[in-house]
């Protein structure tokens, strides 16, 4: 709404000198004001500075060549490394609204649940695009939809199409091995079978694990996340477990917590050596470098298929 | 003790042990999978090939011990805190040392510490630290003033206590990320999949203590309910008998806590329930919350990991959802 009204009125003050100039021709007006009309659109549609509370859209923003207007990020932003030096201004739970009101811009990407935030930043006429969190696919509507609202839609195209044509690529890779039972685990207590988060058969994770060539344990629980009790993960019996991990842990203290599994001596996965440990952000955030997550998943899973 | 007290004593340990021993036997038997029992305790089958087994002995039956020492430490130590605080309202919680579990246990989620002893992971470790720094600073400033222990002093200290914890606990949530405030949330929940014996195992002698220093108390918990003063009068020791009381159950909380988190309402209405089915004389309330807590708690896990398969309940939301409707009629039929 601010941009629009905003839009409006500059429009309107430039039209009104451009009679002053070229007063004579009344056609010449119409269509060079028409002409003004549309780069001063496109130019003010182009935001020029932007925050992002959300890592996968910073990420999206840098792939599809709008980093050099991302402002500031959230608190948990890592990449690329030029967010480094920017400000940070909160994340989903503690947005601070002075400072991204301070920082003047004229786009804040937040997530949709940020209803609060919406509506103050509405207030100050600042304009906003809510992120979704969502599966694999909504990854690619992202991006198409970002760069249709930074005016930057044909590099969103282009970033789209690679993505899919980077999970094709894996997803033809791993074509016709046997798909892994996988408990793909993204929390749980140190060195205890405790309070294991682990995906459930819905979510940009589980859409990973299938383009990767595994097939999801708890596929049946339509929901992103499920809480699996020992009792659980026993009788579903997986045939890899994939610990999936923002940072890495030093050798021995790695060593301790696959053994941990142990404990459930009669899961295949167990048996067979098949517990990974991936520590690696890609694998967690759903930006543009999905492609490369999932194939760090699909080389767990099947390292034969990537000799 | 004179005869009808024995009586009704052996009758209210027959009862409730009955029960707790039932729910211990068949608790077990029920989970969100179905396994063969013939083949869960068949010896002649490797250990590790077994799944039945494995469900049976890694995942049910641990959950259901832990359960049962947990409920019964929970139930019991809500008996003494009433007693001891002279106060129908107080919970095991009362006293800051779940407030105080919790503040170590946010800590290691939040800071990623691990480092273990003999074994036994961190969470617990700092959740059994944590409350045991609750219980001193509360013991002291009950202490400061008047030699002896103030239970008013006792009371408005641990309550101070518990918000001044659960201030620091957001205070360090604030810093924490997506995924270990999810594990937070979840610890505070309280939950028993042990997964494994260690735990239980290495909460046993504390609460064995605690519950030796328990039967040593019924006598002394009936007289401090007529009051301090008039206990004396009745050749009670009761500044030994406050201080008993107070370490014994706060031990028996944190020791509890350590093992499955804060889980709410066993320690208060157990011992209501109990009361209303026994009478007020703690020779046999204490007892039979003991074991009517084991087997409440046990039967609540039971529910929560079957009544939406394979999707488990936290058992604290079990225990709660039961629990306060039950504590609401109570108060209300009371009052």
């Amino acid at each position: 709404m601010g941009i629009l009204t905003g839009l409006g009125a500059r429009g309107s003050g430039l039209g009104s000198s451009g009679i002053g100039v070229w007063g004579r021709s009344g056609q010449a007006l119409v269509v060079l004001a028409a002409l003004l009309a549309v780069s001063i659109a496109t130019a003010q549609e182009r935001p020029a500075r932007i925050i992002s509370l959300i890592p996968a859209v910073t990420e999206m923003l840098f792939a599809i060549g709008a980093g050099g207007s991302v402002v500031a990020v959230s608190s948990f932003d890592t990449y690329p490394p030029q967010v480094r030096d920017l400000e940070r201004v909160g994340a989903l739970l503690d947005p601070d609204l002075e400072r991204i009101l301070a920082l003047k811009p004229d786009l804040v990407a937040i997530y949709a649940s940020q209803t609060d935030l919406a509506r103050q930043l509405e207030r100050a006429g600042i304009a906003t695009y809510e992120y979704r969190h969502g599966g694999l696919k909504d990854v690619l509507t992202t991006i198409r939809g970002l760069g249709a609202r930074v005016s930057r839609g044909q590099e969103a195209a282009r970033a789209a199409a690679e993505i899919d044509a980077g999970l094709d690529r894996i997803r033809r890779r791993v074509d016709g091995r046997p798909r892994p039972k996988t408990l793909l685990v993204f929390g749980r207590e140190a060195l205890a079978i405790r309070g294991v988060y682990a995906s459930g058969g819905a979510g940009f994770l589980n859409d990973m694990l299938i383009a990767a060539g595994g097939e999801n344990v708890f596929a049946d629980v339509r929901r992103e996340s499920v809480q699996a009790a020992s009792e659980l993960i026993l009788a579903r019996r997986p045939e890899v477990i994939l610990e999936l991990r923002a940072e890495g842990l030093p050798g021995d203290r790695r060593r301790a917590e696959i053994d941990v599994w142990r404990r459930l001596s009669s899961v295949p996965a167990v048996r067979a050596n098949r517990v990974y440990f991936i520590a690696d952000p890609r694998t967690v955030v759903p930006g543009p470098r999905v492609v490369e997550g999932t194939e760090l998943i699909a080389r767990a899973l099947h390292p034969e298929a990537f000799e | 003790m004179n005869p009808p007290v024995r009586r009704r004593l052996l009758v209210a340990l027959g009862g409730f042990g009955a029960l707790a021993a039932a729910a211990i036997v068949l608790a077990p038997l029920a989970g969100s999978t179905s396994i063969d029992l013939r083949r869960a305790l068949n010896p002649s089958l490797p250990f590790a090939d077994n799944v039945d087994a494995q469900i049976f002995f890694v995942a049910r039956l641990p959950r259901t011990l832990a359960g049962a020492l947990v409920g019964a430490a929970l139930a019991a130590a809500g008996v003494v805190f009433q007693g001891l605080l002279r106060n129908p309202l107080a919970t095991p919680f009362t006293l800051g040392v779940s407030a105080g579990a919790a503040l170590g246990a946010m800590l290691v989620i939040t800071t990623g510490w691990t480092a273990a002893w003999s074994g036994l992971p961190a969470i617990p470790l700092a959740s059994f630290a944590g409350s045991t720094g609750a219980v001193a600073i509360v013991y002291a400033l009950a202490r400061a003033r008047h030699g002896g222990l103030s239970t008013h002093v006792l009371l408005l200290a641990g309550v101070t206590l518990n918000a001044f914890f659960s201030a620091l606990i957001l205070f360090v949530q604030y810093f924490a990320d997506y995924a270990d405030l999810y594990r937070m949330l979840r610890w505070l929940v309280g939950d028993l999949d042990v997964a494994s014996y260690q735990p239980i195992a290495a909460a046993a002698p504390l609460l064995a203590v605690a519950f030796g220093v328990f039967a040593w108390l019924a006598r002394p918990l009936n007289l401090l309910s007529l009051g301090p003063d008039a206990a004396g009068t009745r050749g009670i020791d009761v500044r030994t008998a406050q201080r008993a009381a107070f370490f014994s159950a706060s031990v028996a909380t944190g020791a509890a806590v350590s093992v499955a988190g804060p889980i709410g309402f066993v320690g208060i209405i157990i011992p209501h329930l109990v009361r209303l089915m026994v009478g007020a004389d703690h020779r046999i309330v204490l007892p039979s919350s003991a074991l009517f807590g084991a087997a409440f708690l046990v039967g609540c896990d039971v529910v929560a990991r079957t009544l939406m398969p394979p999707v488990e309940v936290p058992v604290g939301v079990i225990t709660a959802i039961l629990g306060g409707p039950f504590f609401l009629w109570l108060l209300v039929r009371r009052g």
